[in-house]
């Protein structure tokens, strides 16, 4: 419906060249997921429209922040690039080619590209397998490197760029911490040398100190390997601090979409505005002087979404158009993306 | 008096891998309706403390060890287990970090809400339903006599939280244990969830102990902060003197470590290096000395003790000083 044209943008990380050539181009996407009922003859009665209508694009060399809350779809859109669900409608363009209609043996190339870093350490690795096995096992079945001392001299450089020591090979997920768990799942999907990672909450399960050092990590590595990231997440500061453009989705539907610091420091979304409300402020002076507007009532059921704009239930500022008619996202400002009739 | 003395707590989980301190000599204090926050990351022993004074460590491997905790001038540690059974859930309530696993999915919400009080407050059970009512009403939920019958897997996590909180205040508390009450949470319902704490102990009068990791949410409601590390209290003070005069190295490194969302990206975070450490394997100096730029000679020796560097405000640690120099000279 609204394809976000390309669009020039600095570099944030000190380099000037801006991003420009699209890397994967998401338009339309839906992706309903069926509700049925009955046992031995189940009915479809109606759906759950995780995502609905969807349109973005990833460009080369930058990292585009994915937030919202629960059950947005943040996390389905990201499944639906990786090709883990089959989206209901939709294309997604990557390389010049729609890979929804790729069969699977046309995958295999595609799935050494795009990769993904999980939230759970801890249920992400096989805790039956050493680490040196489950880095180089991706390795072997796509036969990138044929030789086994090659890949273990590999696996021995893969750890080390992640921070961990090369004996960490030999030892199993369980005798890990959380932290050094997630650089093995950093690891994991580096070893493909892959051009885009979708980083589905991936630092969101570890804590302060050991988050900052993997936010480090990642950006290295982004840098060092010109990696895109498709950075999936519901922490509004860590999203603020790594990417480049930031869209918002609620209830399947993107609602804004600008680059970083333009969408945190002049939301104009309703539903943003009261999201970065809701993001305490780690100093108290600052929180003693700021508005504590809280966003009334909870998120509605996807299966039964809102009739005209999903939000306007819970916005302050809805008007009557806004139960008929959901609102197209617009350019307002170079860049700047919004899905709201009143702004 | 304060309304909680805890001093010099110590307790202790007996496992096969040697002794845990988790709790290694804690002590603070909670006035008559006041916030205080307890930060710390994973391990670091803010739950056991928690749990210690709601004596509630599962023996074996846990054990209180040492120290004492007054409330309302009661020693809790000196009591029977049936004395103690009577100030859990009456004086002291406590709010658990996962609505899910804290509500008995086989019972109705009114059941549950009401059992505090008829078996604390000797409440009939017309009574207590009634009363049921007005606390789901003042915590939020809508149509509470409806809720009455409803189990818990019928409600949001947002709204099984406020049920939790309604629970916690069925017997008109003295103190609430709110223990990482919205780490499970959507951050929009994060901000009604303790929204709606915060007016009800000031509206009640209520004090309230709040465990978390996540240091905004100490920035928006709480007093007075204890910061802790590797089970001791390592900084205290006032919300504003600990985000501004941070006078211990870990508190630095955590506040330098998180990201922030009212800041344009300049520079890389600051992370404290290295993991926590092994809570078996403690030995007489700091704990914190493997990770801190600042460690001496002196900081293997002996734990520094809690001293005060202001008002209000103390920290254990032998360079405080020249971290305040250091501080100053970065800020200008």
């Amino acid at each position: 419906m609204n394809d976000v044209k390309t669009q020039k943008r600095v570099s944030k990380t000190g380099s000037s060249d801006g991003f420009e050539e699209v890397l994967v181009d998401v338009k339309n996407l839906k992706m309903y997921f069926p509700v049925t009922e009955g046992v031995f003859i189940p009915k479809v009665v109606a759906h759950v429209k995780a995502v609905d209508d969807v349109s973005f694009q990833i460009f080369r060399g930058e990292t585009l922040g994915v937030v919202g809350e629960s059950g947005c779809g943040k996390t389905t859109t990201g499944r639906c690039i990786l090709q883990l669900e089959k989206p209901t409608a939709g294309e997604i363009i990557y390389n010049g080619s729609d890979i929804t209609q790729f069969n699977s043996k046309q995958m295999i190339d595609v799935r050494k590209k795009i990769q993904v870093i999980f939230q759970d350490p801890y249920s992400s690795l096989n805790p039956r397998m050493k680490v040196g096995d489950i880095l180089s096992e991706p390795m072997k079945v796509h036969n990138i490197i044929p030789s086994e001392a090659d890949r273990q001299t590999r696996v021995r450089y893969l750890l080390n760029v992640c921070g961990l020591a090369s004996a960490f090979a030999d030892r199993y997920p369980h005798e890990m911490s959380g932290g050094q768990r997630q650089r093995v799942g950093i690891a994991r999907a580096l070893a493909m040398e892959p051009e885009l990672i979708i980083c589905d909450e991936a630092v969101s399960a570890l804590d302060v100190s050991i988050q900052a050092q993997v936010i480090n990590l990642l950006e290295d590595l982004r840098d060092e390997f010109d990696l895109t990231y498709l950075f999936i997440s519901h922490d509004l500061s860590v999203v603020r601090h790594i990417c480049h453009r930031v869209a918002v989705m609620y209830l399947g539907h993107v609602v804004e979409l600008a680059d970083g610091d333009e969408l945190f420091e002049n939301p104009m979304h309703p539903y943003t505005q009261l999201l970065l409300n809701a993001v305490p402020i780690p100093d108290p002076e600052i929180e003693k002087s700021r508005a504590h507007e809280i966003i009334k009532g909870e998120i509605p059921s996807p299966i039964n979404p809102p009739p005209g704009c999903v939000f306007h239930p819970r916005c302050p500022s809805a008007i009557d158009v806004c139960k008929s008619e959901f609102p197209p996202l617009r350019e307002l400002k170079p860049g700047h993306w919004v899905a709201c009739s009143q702004v | 008096m304060a309304l909680l003395e805890i001093d010099n707590l110590q307790t202790q989980f007996f496992t096969s891998a040697g002794i845990v301190k988790a709790v290694d000599g804690v002590s603070y204090t909670v006035e008559q309706g006041e916030t205080v926050a307890v930060v710390g990351e994973s391990g670091s022993g803010k739950s056991v403390t928690a749990m210690s004074i709601m004596r509630l460590i599962p023996w074996p491997p846990g054990k209180i060890v040492g120290g004492s905790v007054n409330f309302d001038g009661k020693d809790l540690l000196a009591l029977t287990d049936d004395e103690m059974r009577s100030i859990r859930g009456r004086d002291i309530g406590m709010i658990f970090q996962e609505p899910m696993t804290s509500l008995n999915p086989v019972l109705t919400i009114g059941l549950q809400l009401t059992e505090p009080m008829i078996a604390h407050l000797q409440m009939s059970e017309k009574d207590a339903m009634a009363k049921a009512t007005k606390l789901l009403d003042l915590v939020g939920i809508s149509e509470p006599e409806r809720r009455l019958s409803q189990y818990p897997h019928h409600l949001s996590g947002g709204m099984r939280q406020r049920v939790v909180i309604a629970m916690a205040l069925a017997c008109d508390p003295k103190l609430i244990i709110a223990d990482e009450p919205t780490t499970a949470l959507d951050v929009t319902i994060q901000a009604q969830i303790l929204e709606l704490m915060k007016n009800l102990t000031r509206d009640l009068g209520v004090a309230m102990i709040i465990i978390t990791h996540n240091l905004g949410v100490v920035a928006r409601y709480a007093d007075r902060v204890n910061v802790m590390y590797a089970g001791r209290i390592i900084e205290s003070g006032t919300a504003t003197e600990i985000y501004h005069k941070p006078r211990h190295p870990y508190t630095l490194a955590l506040l330098k470590s998180i990201p922030r969302m009212d800041r344009q990206r300049t520079e890389k975070l600051d992370p404290v290096d290295g993991q926590p450490p092994d809570l078996t394997k403690l030995d007489q100096g700091c704990s914190f000395r493997p990770r801190c730029r600042f460690s001496t000679d002196a900081c293997s020796k002996s734990f520094p003790v809690l001293e005060e560097v202001g008002p209000g405000h103390t920290s254990a640690c032998f360079e405080k000083e020249n971290l305040a120099k250091e501080i100053k000279e970065v800020v200008g």
